[in-house]
């Protein structure tokens, strides 16, 4: 083993809390995900073979943990299937009883000047906790832990229809939300 | 499928691009729509960004040297 590795794993548990803490949302559960990881990359050193950034290995094994977290979370408590209903009358402040823009949307100017902006992270992180759990689980699964739809179907036990419902939803929630926190013209 | 969609139904198929392969007739009904409504332009661009913004926010204190 790696002398300082008991070291580098515990500096690296501050990111690992953050990345596990945006997909699933309870703190506590964040917490024990990443406990569970960094007792995995205790248990088998060897593992690291160093060829990857020690972060990107435990990322790695932390990915499996969370979604492990949300299926768990799925078999205690089933996500509800969107209300069609509902989802029909969802953004009528956006769109006309046509269905096209009331108001159209405008290009962002240079938005990935944002991206070295600490405070746009915050911006963007504050918008991520303003969605409901279940739907912001379905969009990290996809953005930040790279699922393939089918592979959050299963993991939130919804049908690929209504999977790519809460991923629209989320992206046109967050849209907006960064529309009128960072972007207003 | 309706070759004319609505800005709400492209707003969907522009979601629905980033998870998976659109159909032929999906890609025709899309890219006629986004010819004629910048509107929509301006969400596909919006869309893209999102992906980026959240590779960012979770990688972004990762040493540059990343690759």
């Amino acid at each position: 083993m790696r002398p300082d590795f008991h070291r580098e794993l515990e500096a690296l548990r501050p990111v690992l809390v953050r990345y596990a803490s945006h997909v699933l949302r309870a703190p506590q559960a964040a917490e024990d995900a990443v406990q569970e990881t960094l007792l995995a990359a205790l248990a088998s050193p060897t593992a690291f073979d160093g060829r990857a950034s020690m972060r990107t290995w435990l990322t790695g094994i932390l990915k499996h943990k969370c979604i492990d977290v949300v299926r768990r979370e799925q078999r205690q408590a089933p996500v509800a299937a969107p209300d069609p209903e509902a989802a029909a009358h969802e953004f009528e402040d956006l769109f006309d009883e046509r269905d096209h823009w009331r108001e159209h949307p405008h290009e962002w100017q240079t938005p990935e000047a944002a991206l070295q902006q600490k405070e746009f992270r915050r911006v963007l992180e504050s918008c991520l906790s303003h969605l409901p759990r279940r739907t912001v689980q379905a969009f990290l699964l996809r953005e930040q832990l790279g699922r393939e739809i089918e592979e959050i179907c299963r993991d939130l036990g919804l049908s690929a229809a209504n999977c790519s419902v809460l991923l629209h939803r989320s992206r046109m929630a967050l849209r907006l939300c960064l529309q009128k926190n960072w972007f207003r013209a | 499928m309706n070759p004319t969609v609505s800005c709400r139904r492209a707003t969907e198929l522009l979601s629905e691009q980033l998870d998976r392969e659109l159909s032929l007739e999906e890609k025709a009904a899309l890219k006629a729509h986004l010819l004629i409504c910048r509107g929509c332009r301006a969400v596909d661009q919006q869309f893209r960004f999102l992906r980026d913004a959240i590779r960012d926010l979770v990688d972004g204190d990762e040493p540059p040297s990343r690759g």
